[in-house]
Parts: C-alpha cells; sequence; structure tokens
C-alpha cells in the first residue's frame, strides 16, 4: 500500500512548508530551553537561589502580616501583587512588589525569613543571563503577542511531525528501523538520521510542543476564569473600588481561614486583590495538596479582604486543569534529575532532526531529487 | 502487509508507548512513577545513540560496500 505520487506531494509540501516556517523559532526554542531544564541547579550553582539559614526544626513562624510588613517596609512607595512560599523550603516567603495591582515586567522580590520575620535576600528574576533565556523562550519580549505568536509556530510543530511520520513511511520501506546509510552520500546518512532522530523523539516533541503551545493561552485562559467563574462570586460587590491595603483584614487570619476550608493543603501562592489571579474584593489562597497529582492542581480559596471570611473555594475548570497539568510535562521537572538529563538529551536530539531538516531541504536538488537518491518507489497514480 | 507493517512500525510504536508511559507514570506516582519514567525516556535515548553512533553504523554498512 505505498503512498501514492500525490499523496507524497501533499505530504512532502506540508512537512516541508510547516517545518521552514516554524525551524528558526523552534531552533531558539530548543537552545533557550536547554538552560531552562536546569533553572534551578543553575540557580543554586550561582548563588541566586536564595537559601535560609539553618535553625532547629520546629522553630516557630512569625506572622504573615509581619513578614509582608517587612517586604513593604523595603518598597513603601509599591504595592504586594503575590506572595508564596519556596517549593523546598516552607520556612522562605516571597513578596513579589509591583507599582500597581496590573500586570507588569516592572517587579521585585523580597525573600523574607519566615522564622525571624527578616528580610534574606532580594533576588533579581527580572535580569540576568537565565532572565534573557526565559523571555526569548516565553514570548520574544513581546508579551502576549509574542506568546501567542510562539504558540502559532508551535502548531505548526506538530503539523510538521504529523506529516514527517506520515512521510517516514516510504522512506523507511527497503529499511531496517534505525538503519543509517553512511557508505552513502552525506544526505543520504542525514537523511537517515533526520528519520531515525524524528521518529525516536516524536512522542516526546509532540508533548512538549503540544504543552508548550497549551502555555502560551495561559493568560488568556485566567482572564477567562475571572469572567466564566468568578464574575457571579463578585456580583454582590458590584461597584466597589479594589480594597485599599489599609482597609485589609490581617493576611495571617486570612490565611488561617483558608487553610482551614481545605484541611491538609499548603500554600501554594497568594494573590492579592485586584492582580491577575484574584478580584478587587478577595485575597486568594491557591492551596495545593500533597499527592503527585493535587501538588500540581492549586485549589483557590477566595477570602473577603476586608472581612477574612471566605466567600468560595470554587472547584478548578478543566481547561485551567489542562492548563496545570500541561506544566509539568512540559518543564520535565517532575522525576528528578534522571529525567532532567533525558529532556536535556531529547532537547539535543530534537535540535539536530532540525537542523538535519533544513540542511535536507538546502540540498534539495543535488544533482538528483532526494526521492530518486533515497530510492524511494512509489505507486502510480490511483493504484494504491 | 502485516509482516511489513509491523517491520516498519514495530520500533515505533514500541517507543512511543514506552515515552507515553513514562511521562504518564511520573505524573501519577512519585518513587515507582519516577523510575519508570527514567526507564519510559531512557530507552529512547539509548536507542537512539546505539543506531546514531558511527560503530555500528560501520558494521551495517560493510556488506554493502
Amino acid at each position: 500500500m505505498a503512498l501514492t505520487v500525490r499523496a507524497v506531494r501533499t505530504w512532502s509540501w506540508l512537512h516541508k512548508w510547516s517545518s521552514l516556517v516554524c525551524t528558526v523559532f523552534m531552533l531558539l526554542l530548543c537552545l533557550t530551553g536547554l538552560p531552562l531544564i536546569f533553572h534551578h541547579e543553575i540557580g543554586h550553582l550561582t548563588g541566586t537561589e536564595v537559601e535560609a539559614p539553618p535553625m532547629p526544626e520546629g522553630t516557630p513562624h512569625v506572622s504573615a502580616d509581619r513578614m509582608m510588613a517587612t517586604a513593604r517596609a523595603r518598597y513603601p512607595d509599591r504595592v504586594v501583587q503575590f506572595a508564596s512560599q519556596d517549593d523546598e523550603n516552607s520556612a522562605i516567603w516571597f513578596f513579589t512588589m509591583t507599582p500597581t495591582p496590573d500586570p507588569t515586567e516592572d517587579f521585585r522580590s523580597v525573600a523574607v525569613d519566615a522564622r525571624t520575620g527578616e528580610v534574606l535576600a532580594e533576588p533579581r528574576f527580572n535580569e540576568g543571563f537565565m532572565w534573557v533565556m526565559l523571555k526569548l523562550h516565553v514570548d520574544l519580549f513581546a508579551g502576549l503577542t509574542g506568546k501567542l505568536f510562539l504558540g502559532f509556530m508551535g502548531l505548526l510543530l506538530l503539523v510538521a511531525i504529523v506529516s514527517g511520520v506520515v512521510l517516514y513511511a516510504p522512506f523507511m520501506r527497503k529499511l531496517d528501523f534505525g538503519a543509517v546509510r553512511r557508505d552513502r552520500s552525506p544526505r543520504i546518512k542525514w537523511l537517515d538520521l533526520h528519520n531515525l532522530l524524528g521518529v525516536v523523539t516524536l512522542t516526546w516533541a509532540f508533548v512538549v510542543g503540544a504543552t508548550g503551545m497549551i502555555n502560551t493561552w495561559a493568560d488568556l485562559m485566567i482572564k477567562y476564569w475571572q469572567f466564566d467563574q468568578l464574575s457571579h462570586l463578585l456580583a454582590p460587590y458590584k461597584g466597589q473600588p479594589t480594597v485599599p491595603a489599609a482597609e485589609r483584614a490581617s493576611l495571617q487570619k486570612s490565611y488561617e481561614v483558608a487553610l482551614a476550608q481545605v484541611p491538609g493543603n499548603k500554600l501554594a501562592f497568594v494573590a492579592f486583590p485586584g492582580t491577575a489571579f484574584s478580584s478587587p474584593h478577595h485575597v486568594t489562597f491557591f492551596l495545593k495538596g500533597d499527592t503527585p497529582i493535587t501538588s500540581k492542581l492549586p485549589r483557590p480559596v477566595l477570602v473577603d479582604a476586608r472581612t477574612a471570611q471566605v466567600t468560595a473555594a470554587p472547584e478548578l475548570p478543566w481547561y485551567l486543569t489542562a492548563l496545570l497539568v500541561s506544566q509539568p510535562l512540559h518543564f520535565g521537572d517532575y522525576a528528578g534529575m534522571p529525567m532532567k538529563i533525558l529532556w536535556a538529551l531529547l532537547d539535543i536530539a530534537t535540535i539536530v532532526v532540525l537542523g538535519s531538516g533544513l540542511y535536507l531541504w538546502l540540498r534539495r536538488r543535488q544533482p538528483q531529487t532526494l526521492l530518486k537518491e533515497a530510492g524511494v518507489t512509489l505507486a502510480e497514480e490511483g493504484a494504491a | 502487509m502485516n509482516g511489513s507493517f509491523w517491520r516498519m512500525w514495530g520500533w515505533p510504536i514500541v517507543l512511543g508507548v514506552l515515552t507515553t508511559s513514562g511521562l504518564l507514570a511520573a505524573l501519577l506516582s512519585e518513587g515507582w512513577g519516577d523510575i519508570w519514567s527514567w526507564f519510559g525516556l531512557g530507552v529512547p535515548v539509548a536507542i537512539m545513540g546505539w543506531h546514531s553512533s558511527a560503530r555500528t553504523g560501520r558494521k551495517e554498512a560493510e556488506p554493502g560496500a
């Protein structure tokens, strides 16, 4: 059941153009993604990762209000947008300080020691080599437009992968799996390597490409969630301005009320009133469980900013669940160092697939077509 | 037809299933799930390395040379 001449032409056209358009961007994403796999380890090595001095187990924590006051004293002219606990050490709290509650690149981070209430460090997440890598990887320094553009490039990658699988058949018909013909021209050798690495990395590249594309829609999904699920919760607050900092209830009290709502959970992060992850009238606590799945699916608890009463703890909608589950599948950070190393090797193999694909296109007609040189047999029109 | 289908697609399917199971196992369970993911992703990476290394390539090329 060989493909017809016309079918091969159509799929080749699709494979050629979908890949050509996205290749340069995919090379950029693979190269910038490589250090990002190890951002945690690189942070530890370069000393940008915040560490807390050792203290006896069970040293009591000061109140969240005191920690927030410490952070605000550093930047009296800024507001607190988010607060979070360090993933590995719950004694470290981070406060994100911005000029207004609106999303911005202009933020300062203050790390506070929960046991002393003192500033530990002021890590600058928005500068340096890793920041440039992250921005190039996420949005090309072009905000939402850049994200959506890269998402579209991701979609083209998926088209290139599917069309590549279809074309694998005619090229491999006479060959064993994994055969690399080194005794022929360099073009044939690279064709065979392209097919071998392409078909082996197929599933991984498809998953990482698709989850990366889903991640580019994150901002839009959060906006939709606010409109879709929060708007009816907020009806009683209609017409009221964002609750000013001076009129807010105790953060510690709100935190305890939120924790009591979902027993056994712990804090992922807090979003303050008026920010992208909250409402103008709530402090929203995102709490996570301790199973592999629930630790990745934080549950929002909306606490009234004035009264410290829980307004609601809505279940996450399916699209945010999909977004949150897709993140580890893109980052490769959920099974320790061996997985990170395998992620890096698969990333490098993908770079070879992209590079060899580009090479094969540049050398497409010298001196005969690749199809001919590779000995591809095609069915006559209509014979398939 | 059946034989030729499996000859072409057998390995890609096995490696695809291994990769998928590895990606999912670590999401669903810590401990064994993590270990399975290293195996599920490690085998495809090892097979890529084996076939693209020059040593095995030369051996395959000899009869035709």
